[in-house]
């Protein structure tokens, strides 16, 4: 799954992860702390981020 | 949300008209080398405050001239100027002319016979150049590019503030307008009292930041993977090299423009969100940062001058935004004028409170409790200006 933030675009992908955050490759959305802020513009955190519907 | 002032000018034929106009950015360093290499050929004193005026004061009065510019490009450029190389080459030119003006003042300090009041005069300009260059950073520094990251980190290297690239973007603009923001400004506090306390908190919060994200790798905060000190190691490769190749002598002209250089970019900060204060929504968290929070300028020369720092609220709201594509929002604070001028004003305290603070409390509609007071004036002025803001609120001032 992958998940994106409204702001910037900025996308967690679970099966890359984010290792310069500190979420190696495989690191399930459920385990990112709430509090974690998107890393491309730190004006939205993890509860703001969408799940990107890879079918459409 | 705002509506942005949509241009009249049909999009097949619209053309950015300051697209030239933001060569004025990198011109600020060749102004520096020219200062220096004036000095150099006649050593009259003068020259070495010619940058230190055009900040102070060259800056102000063009604004005052010029005006302002409210005008935002149509909406449906915005994408093809957002992605035009172009504007970025025009960021990456300022880096180079930075460092070797840095590099030139070093020399010059350590080979031309000069007074003590020279040597002030050379670190000050070099120090306006190295500051402005903080906001060429900032610029940089909110791009993904890796190549953009990375410029932004040597622009930042000849301040010492590197950190900055850090706390910036993961701190100041996740809690700007709160009391947990070192580099917003509390209403009735004076810059001189804002400035030890931005310094060292963003230092502080810079720090609290790679700590946690180091946390996450089960690394401690010493890791060469802390973007801090990766950052610092450049400014002591930086200085260090100067030292070594110039002699001790170097040395009060590399801190004097390092720290003028960073607190012309703290009394920038001063200014951006002067007394305003997001509010907390039910569930704790804070409300998102709207336009509402910055302190917005349209003054046209500054705003070149500084890639559109001025359109402070678009830059909030979207930090990834190129500057190019930087927009005006009808309902932003607007201050008297642009940056460079208030700046100016901001060391003088009393002036920025007789300036400023009916300013906040217009902004407001005369409800104090909305505005971020430094908390040990709070009830002082909550008492003066009662009345005032009972004016404001009854529509009489």
């Amino acid at each position: 799954m992958k998940y994106r933030c409204p702001n910037c675009d900025h996308v967690y992908d679970e099966a890359a992860g984010d290792p310069h955050e500190g979420f190696a490759p495989g690191t399930p959305w459920k385990l990112i702390p709430d509090d974690w802020s998107c890393p491309g513009c730190a004006v939205r955190d993890k509860v703001d981020f969408e799940p990107v519907n890879e079918a459409a | 949300m705002s509506q942005a002032t949509l241009s009249p000018t049909p999009v097949a034929r619209w053309s950015d008209p300051k697209r030239y106009l933001w060569l004025l950015g990198p011109a600020i360093p060749l102004i520096g080398a020219a200062v220096l290499a004036g000095y150099w050929q006649t050593q009259q004193s003068w020259l070495l405050w010619v940058a230190f005026a055009l900040v102070h004061a060259v800056l102000p009065v063009l604004d005052w001239v010029f005006g302002e510019d409210a005008s935002n490009p149509p909406d449906s450029a915005l994408q093809a100027l957002e992605n035009d190389r172009y504007y970025s080459w025009v960021l990456y030119a300022y880096v180079p002319i930075q460092i070797a003006v840095t590099i030139g003042g070093a020399a010059m300090i350590a080979m031309v016979d000069m007074p003590w009041y020279d040597m002030v005069g050379l670190a000050i300009s070099v120090g306006v150049i190295n500051g402005i260059a903080i906001n060429t950073a900032h610029e940089l520094g909110h791009k993904k590019d890796k190549l953009d990251r990375w410029l932004a980190r040597i622009s930042l290297a000849p301040t010492f503030y590197g950190h900055f690239y850090v706390e910036h973007n993961r701190g100041h603009h996740k809690n700007v307008a709160t009391p947990e923001d070192p580099a917003t400004s509390r209403f009735g506090e004076s810059f001189w009292a804002f400035w030890p306390r931005t310094v060292i908190g963003s230092l502080r919060s810079s720090w609290e930041l790679e700590a946690e994200r180091l946390k996450r790798f089960n690394k401690g905060v010493w890791s060469t993977d802390n973007e801090n000190l990766q950052s610092w190691a450049m400014s002591v490769v930086l200085f260090g090299g100067l030292l070594i190749a110039f002699g001790v002598v170097v040395l009060p002209y590399l801190l004097i423009q390092a720290v003028y250089g960073f607190s012309l970019l703290e009394v920038v900060n001063y200014l951006e969100h002067y007394g305003l204060l997001r509010r907390k929504n039910p569930d704790g968290r804070y409300e998102r940062c709207q336009p509402e929070h910055s302190w917005n300028s349209n003054h046209t020369v500054t705003n070149l001058f500084l890639y559109h720092l001025q359109r402070h609220s678009d830059h909030h709201a979207n930090p990834t935004r190129k500057y190019q594509t930087l927009r005006h929002f009808d309902d932003s604070p607007q201050l008297p004028s642009g940056y460079a001028g208030m700046i100016t004003l901001a060391y003088v305290s009393p002036l920025w409170f007789a300036l400023m603070n009916k300013r906040v409390i217009r902004h407001y509609k005369g409800d104090l409790e909305r505005i971020q007071f430094a908390p040990n004036k709070r009830e002082a002025l909550m008492k003066k200006y009662a009345s005032f803001a009972a004016d404001v609120k009854a529509g009489r001032a």
